[in-house]
């Protein structure tokens, strides 16, 4: 007998008089949130990463200002690629590391933990492209804001590669000390487009 | 489980009194759990809705391990549609095999490796190194254990018994491109090993994983971390290999909603970790290999009461909270799951025979503190008393035992006894002789009243 059928077998057997279970779930589904990108921003910022809020209109100013000065990789599909001066390549793994930062778009985003959701669609690149370089800016809008994690979850598509971001990376291995920037982008910054 | 810790010896009781001596590692663990505690408690203390999320996890996973079976060859289904290859492995040594001629198929003889408890469980890095595959750590934690040629000690912060100058002595020691002046400043520390990694993840081929999730219904996987080393192996080698326990299974997409709120708030006490990757089959130009592993879980569902252990998420929230956790550290354990839910899950996963397996469901005080900070209300003093009942026990201990429960079960033998114990108990020893020792050495007999409460009140009755 295979493997499989070995395991199968033996997973039948263990649980021939074992109860039936029903899941209960009696936890909010949504979260009523007044200001959800004020909560956003608050969360995001907890993380140490950089926040602005803009309306819209300002919105390709200030990734100019910020991309000033760095060579960004811009990924397909981005709605302010326009403003960014310096674009670099970034399909392979020499060109994502000789770049300065990356500028995407995002998923959604859920105020209640501070998260933005990548899932390589337009304006978001690959997910090597958000883990490489060292500088991580990304424009979130307003719309793209939901209150609570299940909110976000049923809004997500499983089928797609989904990266969730909290800040920039960290450790608390030595002696729990939170150490922002191990591998990943050290700085994240976030514009939120309102 | 595999030999990994063949090197720890004896029992419980003599590895914790021992540890106990060690004042820098009691100093780490108490910063540490404390900490950790204040943490949780106020990333849960957010959340008006934690106890039904609780409910929900502990339904889920039980209903989940109900219908282990059909999920299973659903996430296999799911999983192969979206091209990836499924392999089904009985226990370490299959799996072990699997994984190397998987390994060998790409020509790589260097793999990279993301923290996963499953493979230290089934001593994957050894078994590939008899094959000449070296498998490095990316795990900052395990990074430091790696090299320090030590044993983790902690679920998830495995160097918890390491503080920064010890950290600082490894990397400068065993790293081979560590800065000669390297400080021993966390955020030094922490550099060292970004600069040290760095290379290895730009040009690994071949990475390993563990998962702490999976979707039966879309045949997803989901990791969650911290340091970002985890999207470093899963998303730039070329072939990825997962090997995850047959219990880490979720029925639909929609369960993460509840398991993305306990896990990040339980484990390092945020509101959500640093990154969480979700793939499903092979993504992305990537050969996707899911190693299903069974190494005695099976054996853990069939037990009635022990199969709340397969709820468990490691967390580690339960050894954040015990008092014996606190102050014996994991090592004391012997065996790569420590604390409350080692407790509970080694003796089940490797079987009573040995001294140590035997000792681990009496390292706790039943205290509950590990139950109550459960995200999936595993009852582990539960399983703990059940466990207790099952181990070995030597002749002596079974004859007083049965001696005990002769009295105890019978209302006018008992009454008798009581009346004897208050007549004698001038006499009654604190300490029994011979072989019976051990069992009042550790125990202290309470008062003996001049009467008992029976013949109290058969003579006051009450009024």
């Amino acid at each position: 007998m295979g493997a499989r059928e070995e395991i199968l077998g033996r997973i039948r057997r263990a649980v021939q008089d074992a109860p039936e279970v029903e899941i209960v779930r009696g936890y909010r589904t949504s979260v009523p949130v007044e200001d959800v990108v004020g909560r956003f921003a608050e969360r995001v910022g907890d993380y140490r990463a950089i926040v602005h809020v803009l309306p819209s209109a300002e919105v390709p100013g200030k990734v100019a200002e910020l991309a000033a000065g760095r060579r960004m990789v811009v990924p397909g599909g981005l709605e302010w690629s326009g403003a960014v001066a310096e674009a670099v390549p970034g399909e392979t793994v020499e060109e994502l590391d000789a770049a300065d930062g990356v500028i995407t778009g995002c998923a959604v985003a859920i105020a209640e933990t501070g998260t933005i959701v990548l899932d390589s669609g337009p304006g978001q690149g690959g997910r090597a492209q958000t883990l490489v370089p060292d500088y991580h800016l990304c424009v979130v809008r307003a719309g793209q804001i939901v209150a609570s994690v299940p909110e976000a979850v049923a809004r997500l598509d499983p089928a797609r590669p989904l990266t969730w971001i909290s800040g920039p990376s960290a450790t608390s291995d030595i002696e729990l000390n939170r150490v922002e920037g191990v591998h990943g982008p050290r700085t994240l910054e976030v514009i939120i487009s309102i | 489980m595999s030999g990994t810790f063949l090197g720890m010896p004896g029992n419980f009781p003599k590895n914790a009194a021992e540890a106990v001596q060690d004042s820098q590692l009691r100093y780490n663990l108490r910063k540490a759990t404390h900490t950790i505690r204040g943490k949780r408690a106020a990333v849960v203390g957010e959340l008006p809705d934690w106890q039904e999320l609780r409910t929900a996890g502990q339904t889920i996973k039980d209903h989940t391990l109900r219908h282990l079976d059909r999920y299973l060859v659903q996430l296999e289904e799911a999983v192969t549609r979206n091209g990836g290859r499924v392999h089904w492995a009985r226990d370490a040594a299959e799996a072990n095999r699997i994984v190397a001629d998987l390994i060998k198929q790409t020509g790589e003889t260097e793999v990279v490796k993301v923290k996963s408890m499953a493979t230290q469980e089934i001593g994957l890095n050894e078994a590939l190194a008899k094959e000449g595959i070296a498998a490095y750590e990316t795990d900052l934690a395990e990074l430091i254990v790696q090299l320090g040629d030590d044993f983790p000690s902690h679920i998830l912060v495995p160097a918890i018994h390491r503080n920064r100058a010890e950290i600082r002595e490894i990397f400068l020691g065993k790293m081979g491109d560590a800065p000669a002046d390297l400080t021993d400043e966390p955020r030094a520390l922490a550099e060292a090993a970004r600069l040290h990694l760095r290379e290895r993840f730009l040009k690994s081929k071949v990475a390993v994983s563990g998962a702490n999730f999976m979707i039966a219904e879309t045949g997803t996987l989901v990791v969650l971390e911290s340091e970002g080393n985890g999207r470093m192996c899963l998303t730039l080698p070329e072939t990825l290999i997962s090997v995850v326990g047959i219990e880490k299974l979720l029925p639909s997409w929609r369960d993460l909603e509840v398991f993305l709120q306990l896990l990040p708030r339980s484990s390092t006490g945020e509101r959500m970790n640093p990154y969480t990757s979700t793939w499903t089959g092979a993504v992305e130009g990537q050969s996707f290999h899911l190693v299903l592993l069974d190494n005695g879980r099976t054996g853990v569902l069939a037990d009635e009461v022990g199969r709340q252990a397969l709820r468990c998420i490691r967390c580690s929230a339960c050894l954040n909270v015990c008092p014996v956790y606190e102050r014996a550290g994991g090592h004391a354990y012997g065996s790569v799951y420590p604390g409350p839910i080692g407790a509970i899950l080694t003796p089940q996963l490797r079987g009573m025979s040995s001294e140590l397996d035997a000792s681990l469901p009496y390292a706790s005080s039943l205290c509950g503190a590990c139950f109550e900070a459960c995200p999936v209300a595993i009852d582990i003093p539960e399983v703990l008393v059940d466990l207790r009942a099952k181990a070995p026990h030597g002749r002596a201990e079974r004859a007083g035992m049965k001696a005990a429960g002769w009295v105890l079960n019978d209302e006018v033998r008992l009454a008798r006894a009581q009346r004897l114990a208050t007549r004698l108990r001038r006499l009654v020893p604190k300490r029994l002789p011979g072989p019976l020792s051990a069992w009042t050495d550790t125990r202290d007999l309470p008062e003996i009243p001049k009467e008992s409460f029976r013949d109290w009140w058969e003579r006051d009755g009450g009024a």
